[in-house]
């Protein structure tokens, strides 16, 4: 799928409702409203019944889904679908909005993490999270990397926290192009250089799951390749849920894709199926062009 | 009252420009209906005679009003006794000053000998004479203006231009005041500063350790080299700033931070406002506690422990001045904390930091450039603060660095050097403006690098 | 990560949580502390302000027997005005006093009965019988003021329970007072001389009214040079200014002239208003025009701050329709951030009103018992008043003190409510 160019991811679809397909072929197979297997085989993270609310306002309904390990999920979805909402809702981010208010369980590996005894400081230990716009602290690149591990107290040695540096970057494929100046400041570098530091910053503290939201969408066409590779190779060690706003991301990153409309979540599966053949109408609406 | 009586005919006659403006404007059209034919609306002609008729007038008005006095004082003086003429400058002041005052029917100072008689009646005539005098040349300038104006009201005559620009060039005057009151500033005090450096030489004023300016009364006293020393002074101003920066600094950040990171809304809501009420206390009710309330409290307790505390100590007064800076550093500090972009805090978070290691490790460091502006900005405000010190610190020169003596300031000193009886030109006098121009030049740097400071910050984040 | 090596990494993590909360508790404390703290400040001075002054709002008086002796009054019996104004009516209260008391003998305890009543009472009936002469040779029962000492003792400022030698009034002077409290002919009353009179070296007759009227005065001079100023400055920088040097250097100037002591406003005043262009000192119109420099940057950084709020749209929409600039910023623009502008005018005023540094230098601090009567007749403002009658040693004067600030406070909220009310209610979300 990593090979299929955006035309034809687009083009498929487009032929098979040529061909008199009905939209939602498979009713039966819909929990919570949802089409689609929301479950897998090794889950790491459950998230089950999901609500949550803005103040007065409901921003997800009812939503469940499972991330399996070693996978990477895409979540899709036209603005405002609550895809980011969801994202966040994975290590407590939502926290730090005061109006925001989350109901159903989601757990991480059999621990719920809205369980009021759970600590959200270690959850995002091992959670971690890359944001849309590349946000490194003002200081020494260096510095960047370390600050996860220093304020964690994961290292005992100056040595060891180099270590971790040194394989932070390697592993975000940042090290090659810094390791000669790890004491400039990490707003000077490139935006998508910047990127992924971030991520090498996040890795630092060795989450076991990454959340990225939007993490290309400040970047231009070659930093975002290189970024999409990067994410690729970190399947292998880490589970990554990815919120995307391009369609051909999604396809070019993910094994399962799920797609949000209006706080729902509308459709799940393989990401190759979603893309040759969505059983939803909106889902193939919005993978045809005709809105988001 | 005189002149006040000429601007209200000024006024009505620039009424009379504009109607006569109004009517001629429609006139030369032939009647209302023909406006259309104008170039500008016909009020725009209306503006334009009463400006002609308005503004040279008040010009030359402005101008003689503040011209006209020192014009009368020395053609008076000119006619005065030679023995009066020849006496030094301070004393012909007085002299002037009993003049005026007989002339005004005022009570004077001294006998009143028939030399100052004449001189008086003399001042008094000259004045009749520059009053009437203004009268008609405003006057008449007023209606040549009017007449001008009128006259060239015609239907291709760009009236609305003419009337936009002169606009346009009142509103650049009023934007050149600000570069006028500096230029004020600098003038007023360095003029008498360079008088004062010629008596007192330059050195001894910014490097003597002795302050006693008392002494310093005339030439051929005994003692009469008085001591000019600022060291003293800046010390006392340096002390009580230092301990007011301690008590606002900690205790304005801390709630800055508190308010922007920690409060709850509702909380953020009373206590913000309750907090910036102590910056619209005027100083001289932060003076009164300072000296009533605080400063024979510490003094009382200063007892209680065995220490020796003056009753008007440096402490009472830092203390108080700190408090009154508090509002100054938290509302600054908020601003620069709130101006810390919020993905800064989503991705120490993210990585699992408590809100305190975000603060301590991410927004504090980001901040600092313009936190260390604002105290700045606060320092300067401590070194010029008056009223405080005026009224809870002392007068005595003490060169010390114990908080619980008394000791003096910087403006202090310039309060007790001009307020009350004062010789314009004595050395005493003077001095209050060298160290005012020391005060300007001091805090005019610390607010060129702070607002400095503060700037290149705000652009890092815009 | 293998798993291995994950919990490994967990286990450190929760190694130094503990450690690590105890921090964020502390610094959590330290905060909330530093909140308090400053609120506790603002409770504080409000408490010992108002605690020490709203007594003064309260006059002590005294009732007396008052007979208009002719004898005493006008022996001639002419009713002349000169012989009413001048007549020994001190006389009369001394015989009321006499007659209060029979027991009094020897002139030095008379010398400190006399004392009991305010130097000022008087006066109170030189105005009744100019009033009315008829009163002369009739009998009246009148409430007089009290002599300050008199009042603090009423008022429990000076406590009877210690030694003769250590309080001011010594103990037959107590007795007396006593017996008046036991006849009920000692009362306090709403002091409306507070308000209204103007200053004097005895505190019961001392009033903020000359004070309050300098204030005026002066405020009004401020507000019509400077708001006018002031707008005008901000209409220019904001929409027509061209950006170039002299324009940096405008700016440059307006901000450092906002962070000048006031102080030296005050010596820009003296050397330039009073010894340059000879303006009266001690005028309102002196202490406005000084005023106007130290407030002009908040008004025009306020109003520029407004000017900019207003949407480009509002200026395109109105050049669209073939205004021209200026039209479009008089007509619309300005309008629009009047709000704006008249809140930051009213910050401007509030603080010029509680400015009080630069009016020492230009001599308004003088001892002013008249009413000024207009912008250039010798006058004194409020917070002058305070600064003046807080130097002052009698214990009287400090009561008075703090009721001047909390009358000064008083004005300052009001402006302030203004302010924030008129910003709520024109407030516009483009």
């Amino acid at each position: 799928m990593l090979s299929v160019t955006p035309d034809t991811a687009i083009a498929v679809p487009a032929s098979v409702i040529a061909a008199g397909f009905s939209p939602v072929a498979d009713e039966s197979r819909a929990i919570n409203g949802t089409v689609g297997d929301i479950t897998v085989a090794d889950p790491r993270m459950t998230a089950r019944n999901v609500n949550v609310y803005y103040g007065d306002k409901l921003a997800i309904n009812n939503v469940s889904l499972d991330i399996g390990k070693n996978e990477v999920v895409a979540m899709i979805g036209p603005s405002g679908c609550g895809k980011s909402t969801f994202l966040r809702c994975l290590n407590r981010m939502n926290d730090t909005i005061d109006i925001c208010r989350v109901e159903g369980e989601i757990r991480l590996d059999e621990q719920d993490i809205y369980d009021s005894s759970l600590d959200v400081v270690p959850l995002r230990a091992q959670v971690g999270m890359v944001f849309q716009k590349p946000n490194p602290f003002p200081k020494s690149i260096y510095d960047n990397v370390a600050y996860g591990p220093r304020i964690h107290g994961l290292t005992s040695s100056k040595s060891e926290l180099d270590d971790i540096v040194e394989e932070s970057l390697l592993k975000a494929g940042l090290w090659d192009e810094v390791k000669d100046r790890l004491d400039e400041t990490g707003t000077g570098l490139s935006g998508g250089q910047q990127q992924r530091l971030c991520i090498a910053r996040t890795i630092a503290v060795a989450p076991e799951v990454i959340l990225m939201d939007e993490p290309c969408s400040a970047l231009d066409p070659i930093a975002t390749a290189r970024v999409e590779e990067l994410i690729d190779e970190l399947r292998e060690q880490y589970t990554i849920a990815i919120v995307t706003h391009s369609m051909q991301q999604a396809a070019r990153v993910s094994q399962r894709t799920a797609y949000f409309h209006l706080g729902e979540l509308v459709e799940v599966g393989k990401t190759d199926d979603i893309f040759t053949n969505p059983r939803h109408r909106l889902t193939e609406d919005y993978i045809t062009g005709r809105f988001g | 009252m005189t002149n006040t009586l000429l601007i209200i005919i000024l006024l009505g006659l620039m009424a009379i420009a504009y109607q006569l403006g109004v009517r001629r404007s429609q006139k030369v059209v032939g009647g209302p209906s023909g406006v259309r034919a104008l170039h500008s609306l016909p009020s725009y002609y209306g503006f334009f005679t009463a400006l002609w008729t308005g503004l040279p007038a008040l010009l030359v008005l402005l101008l003689w009003v503040s011209l006209q006095s020192g014009v009368i004082r020395d053609l008076v003086v000119s006619d005065l006794p030679e023995a009066v003429r020849s006496l030094p400058d301070a004393q012909l002041g007085l002299v002037i000053n009993d003049i005026q005052n007989l002339a005004q029917g005022n009570i004077v100072s001294g006998e009143v000998s028939p030399a100052m008689e004449q001189a008086s009646a003399h001042y008094k005539s000259l004045q009749q004479t520059s009053y009437a005098a203004s009268f008609v040349v405003v006057l008449s300038l007023a209606i040549m203006g009017l007449t001008f104006g009128w006259r060239r009201i015609a239907p291709k005559y760009r009236a609305r231009n003419r009337v936009e620009a002169a606009i346009k060039w009142m509103l650049v005057g009023c934007s050149t005041i600000a570069i006028f009151t500096t230029l004020g500033i600098v003038l007023s005090v360095l003029f008498e500063s360079i008088r004062f450096f010629q008596i007192i030489p330059i050195s001894d004023f910014l490097f003597g350790l002795d302050w006693s300016p008392q002494m310093a009364i005339r030439a051929d006293q005994v003692g009469s080299s008085g001591a000019f020393g600022v060291i003293p002074l800046f010390v006392g101003t340096l002390l009580i700033a230092l301990i007011a920066m301690l008590v606002a600094v900690p205790i304005g950040l801390m709630s800055a931070i508190y308010l922007s990171e920690y409060a709850g809304s509702r909380f953020r809501a009373y206590a913000k406002p309750l907090l910036e009420i102590l910056a619209g206390i005027p100083t001289v009710v932060y003076g009164f506690f300072a000296a009533l309330t605080v400063a024979p409290f510490i003094r009382n307790n200063g007892e209680l422990l065995g220490l020796d505390v003056s009753s008007e100590s440096a402490l009472a007064a830092g203390l108080v001045m700190g408090i009154m800076i508090i509002p100054f550093i938290s509302s600054l500090s908020d601003d620069v904390i709130n101006a810390v972009p919020q993905t800064m805090r989503d991705a120490s978070l993210g990585i699992g930091a408590t809100r305190s290691e975000t603060v301590k490790n991410v927004i504090l460091p980001a901040a600092l450039p313009g936190i260390v502006g604002g105290i700045l900005l606060a320092v300067s405000r401590a070194i010029g603060e008056t009223m405080i010190v005026v009224m809870a610190a002392g007068l005595s020169a003490n060169l010390t660095a114990n908080p619980l003596q008394s000791v003096t300031t910087v403006t202090v000193q310039i309060v007790t050097l001009l307020v009350g009886d004062q010789e314009f030109d004595s050395p005493k006098t003077l001095a209050a403006f060298a160290l005012g121009l020391l005060l300007f030049i001091v805090t005019l740097i610390l607010n060129v690098v702070a607002l400095h400071v503060v700037r290149k910050y705000r652009e890092a984040y815009e | 990560m293998s798993k291995q090596e994950q919990i490994r990494t967990m286990d450190r993590v929760n190694a130094t949580l503990k450690q690590r909360y105890g921090r964020e508790r502390r610094f959590r404390r330290f905060g909330f502390f530093a909140v308090l703290l400053g609120l506790t400040f603002v409770g504080l001075m409000f408490l010992s302000i108002i605690s020490k002054g709203y007594s003064a709002f309260q006059q002590t008086r005294i009732l007396m027997d008052i007979e208009f002796t002719e004898s005493i009054i006008d022996p001639a019996g002419e009713r002349e005005y000169a012989v009413l104004s001048s007549a020994n009516y001190a006389g009369l209260i001394k015989q009321s006093l006499r007659a209060l008391y029979p027991e009094v003998k020897g002139r030095k305890e008379k010398r400190e009965l006399y004392a009991i009543v305010s130097n000022g009472a008087p006066l109170v009936l030189r105005e009744k019988v100019l009033a009315d002469p008829a009163l002369i040779g009739t009998r009246t029962q009148l409430w007089l003021p009290a002599d300050d000492d008199i009042d603090m003792l009423i008022k429990g400022h000076i406590d009877r329970t210690v030694p003769e030698s250590e309080r001011r009034i010594k103990d037959n002077v107590v007795a007396w007072i006593e017996k008046l409290e036991a006849d009920q002919k000692i009362e306090k009353f709403f002091n409306l001389t507070f308000l209204t009179g103007g200053d004097s070296r005895e505190p019961e007759l001392a009033g903020i009214g000359g004070a309050v009227m300098g204030s005026l005065y002066t405020l009004i001079i401020t507000l019509l040079l400077s708001f006018p100023m002031g707008v005008a400055a901000a209409v220019y920088l904001e929409e027509f200014a061209p950006r170039n040097r002299w324009t940096d250097l405008v700016e440059v100037n307006i901000n450092n002239l906002a962070a000048v002591p006031s102080i030296v406003f005050g010596l820009l005043g003296l050397a330039v208003f009073i010894n340059f262009f000879g303006l009266p000192r001690s005028a309102p119109l002196v202490g406005g025009m000084v005023l106007t420099l130290m407030t002009l940057p908040t008004i025009i950084i306020a109003s520029r701050a407004a000017l900019k709020a207003v949407p480009p749209s509002i200026r395109e929409a109105a050049l669209g329709v073939g205004a021209s600039k200026m039209q479009a910023v008089f007509h619309h623009v300005l309008p629009l951030s009047m709000p704006g502008m008249l809140t930051g005018t009213i910050i401007g005023m509030a603080q010029a009103l509680g400015e009080t540094a630069p009016l020492l230098m230009i001599g308004m601090v003088a001892f002013i018992v008249d009413i000024p009567g207009g912008a250039m007749d010798p006058a004194t403002v409020l917070p002058v008043q305070i600064f003046l009658w807080a130097d002052s040693p009698e214990r009287a004067f400090m009561e008075k003190t703090s009721a001047a600030i909390m009358v000064l406070l008083g004005f300052l909220i009001v402006m302030n409510v203004l302010a924030v009310i008129l910003r709520k209610r024109f407030e516009r979300r483009w």
